[in-house]
């Protein structure tokens, strides 16, 4: 796994960034923050695009950036792969010359990713002799994922590649950003400002305001966490657990999933036994009860929990932190917290009344 | 071509030379400047577009002059080649590349304008240096500005007058071209001849100027 130190301080009256980054580099990290946060910015650094006074940049042995010896390695020597908001593509060649165009340009004995193999995991074999003006914004946005990782990169940066598509492109394209990183095992850095997006790609989450990193940590902790889970927006999202599939339940058209020992039921879904399965609970969809309860509940998805932290949200409701083997958070009524007299430290059941999975995640 | 004499074809040749050897240097020095006053954000760069323009307006006869001090042999560039470039087919040379320097200059900058940064990060991004980039991605890309900039930088110098006439001096087999042929012509009442050379001037320049408008209107431009 390699880590990933930025260090950046620019203070400009009309541009401000100040990051100090350590991270390690496994699975999708993104860079999470509202429009004019700076987010392209950092991207455009650390890919040394923009060089700033004082930067620092190291990934994994590597230096890249060190302007206390004056060093600043051009983008081309760099081993990242970037892909635009748009896409960028060079007109005056077709799809195959794009896909190529990096690829023809490493050490023959640095190509760890082929044209095949690309080609299969972004499903863009039939469009390789085409023109690029006659690609849909979908397609052309794939070649230049697939144009970007036949350089081998070691590190992938995307920023905000899905922003210029409508939202059926969007659902089309995650899967395949999902895919990549699951098949060529390269780190990506996510660029974005869309929650669903986050919720449906990333492991971990560096959330920057204003130009400055105000947190860094898994998706889980970050949205679980009281003072950031505000700044994910109105999904009010609880929790994000990944799950694996043990099982399928033909006469009541359920599917089972395991979570740390626990059990959850959700539709029947088409994936096989085995397989991780990423599940989204609203904060608003859980329920909290004292006790296991004897009278029967309709609700199938009871989990134990030990209540870590209570805030107020605003006049009537609350925010519970719990720990079910991961954190999970549940939103309250004031009156409902008072009535049963919830303390941190308290064991309770939650209980789920609905569960979302990743691909249901529609803006 | 039977009117026209040994001499005049030799000022036709002398103007082709003359119109390659311009077209040639300027590529060479406009595409550097032409990208710095396409990109740059000094506040130096109306200075230069203004300095650059200036051969637009400037009567040639001022311009023919001040080149024609400059290359003379107590002028700055005579010292500098240690003899007098003034009346020599290198001295025109030079003074055309001023003269026809807009008309080079406009078009490429125009065209990496509207090629903007973009494609040269994402050829970067993809392992080309600059060198590459600019080469496999920029230059294919601002294609049309290039044709715009060679055909007028060519054509502008096959027509131009004051300015060879000051610096050149009209030295039939070194210096004389087309456009002062047909004033030598004019002078001394050859007027067969001058009509065969103006005519040929005419429907050239006409021609060019079609070429490079139909070439900006259509043809996307593809390599591979």
């Amino acid at each position: 796994m390699s880590r990933l130190l930025a260090r950046f301080a620019v203070r400009f009256p009309a541009f401000h960034l100040d990051v100090d980054l350590d991270v390690p580099l496994s699975g999708i990290t993104a860079i999470f923050g509202p429009s004019g946060s700076g987010k392209t910015t950092l991207l455009r650094c650390l890919a040394g695009l923009e060089r700033v006074p004082h930067g620092f940049i190291q990934f994994g042995n590597d230096v890249w950036q060190d302007e206390k010896r004056s060093l600043c390695l051009p983008l081309y020597k760099r081993p990242v792969g970037y892909v635009f908001q748009e896409p960028r593509l060079f007109p005056h060649y077709n799809v195959r010359a794009n896909l190529l165009y990096g690829y023809t340009r490493i050490p023959s004995e640095a190509r760890r990713i082929a044209l095949e193999q690309v080609v299969d995991i972004l499903g863009i074999g039939h469009l390789l002799d085409r023109r690029i003006h006659h690609l849909s914004g979908g397609e052309q946005q794939r070649v230049a994922i697939g144009r970007a990782l036949l350089t081998s990169p070691e590190l992938l940066l995307l920023d905000e590649p899905l922003a210029s598509l409508d939202i059926q492109r969007k659902q089309e394209l995650l899967p395949f950003i999902r895919r990549l990183h699951e098949e060529l095992r390269i780190p990506v850095i996510y660029v974005s400002h869309a929650t669903n997006e986050i919720l449906q790609l990333a492991d971990c989450v560096v959330l920057l305001k204003e130009g400055t990193v105000v947190g860094v940590g898994t998706l889980n902790e970050m949205l679980t966490s009281l003072r950031f889970r505000g700044s994910f927006g109105s999904h009010r999202v609880g929790g994000v657990l990944e799950t694996h599939v043990i099982g399928h339940d033909s006469q009541y058209r359920l599917t089972q999933l395991e979570f740390k020992g626990q059990s959850l039921f959700v539709p029947l879904q088409p994936v096989s036994v085995g397989q991780s399965v990423r599940i989204h609970i609203f904060s608003n969809d859980v329920s909290l009860v004292v006790g296991r309860t004897h009278s029967p509940t309709s609700v199938l998805n009871i989990l134990e929990a030990t209540i870590l932290e209570i805030q107020e949200t605003d006049q009537s409701s609350v925010d519970v932190l719990l720990d079910i083997g991961a954190p999970l958070v549940a939103s309250i009524t004031r009156k409902s917290l008072v009535n049963l007299g919830l303390k941190p430290g308290h064991r309770v059941f939650a209980h789920i009344k609905a569960v979302a999975l990743n691909e249901e995640l529609v803006e | 071509m039977g009117v026209l004499t040994d001499l005049d074809l030799n000022a036709l040749w002398v103007s082709v030379r003359l119109a390659t050897m311009t077209v040639l240097v300027l590529l060479i020095v406009g595409t550097p400047l032409a990208w710095w006053l396409a990109h740059t954000r000094s506040r130096f760069r109306p200075v230069v577009e203004a300095a650059v323009a200036l051969p637009i307006v400037l009567p040639p006869t001022v311009l023919g002059f001040y080149i024609l001090v400059a290359l003379g042999p107590y002028g700055p560039l005579g010292r500098f080649a240690n003899l007098s470039l003034a009346f020599t087919f290198t001295g025109l040379v030079i003074a055309s590349v001023f003269y026809s320097m807009p008309f080079v200059i406009q078009p490429l900058q125009s065209a990496f304008e509207a090629v903007g940064k973009a494609p040269l990060e994402a050829a970067w991004s993809l392992r080309a240096s600059q060198w590459d980039a600019f080469l496999t991605v920029i230059s294919p890309i601002a294609l049309r500005g290039y044709i715009s900039a060679i055909v007028l930088g060519f054509a502008h110098t096959m027509g131009e007058f004051g300015v060879v006439l000051m610096v050149g001096g009209s030295i039939p087999g070194q210096t004389r071209v087309l456009s002062t042929t047909v004033f030598e012509h004019v002078e001394v009442m050859e007027y067969s001849q001058a009509h065969t050379i103006s005519a040929f001037m005419l429907i050239f320049s006409f021609l060019v100027l079609l070429a490079v408008y139909i070439v900006n209107r259509r043809f996307p431009i593809h390599v591979s």
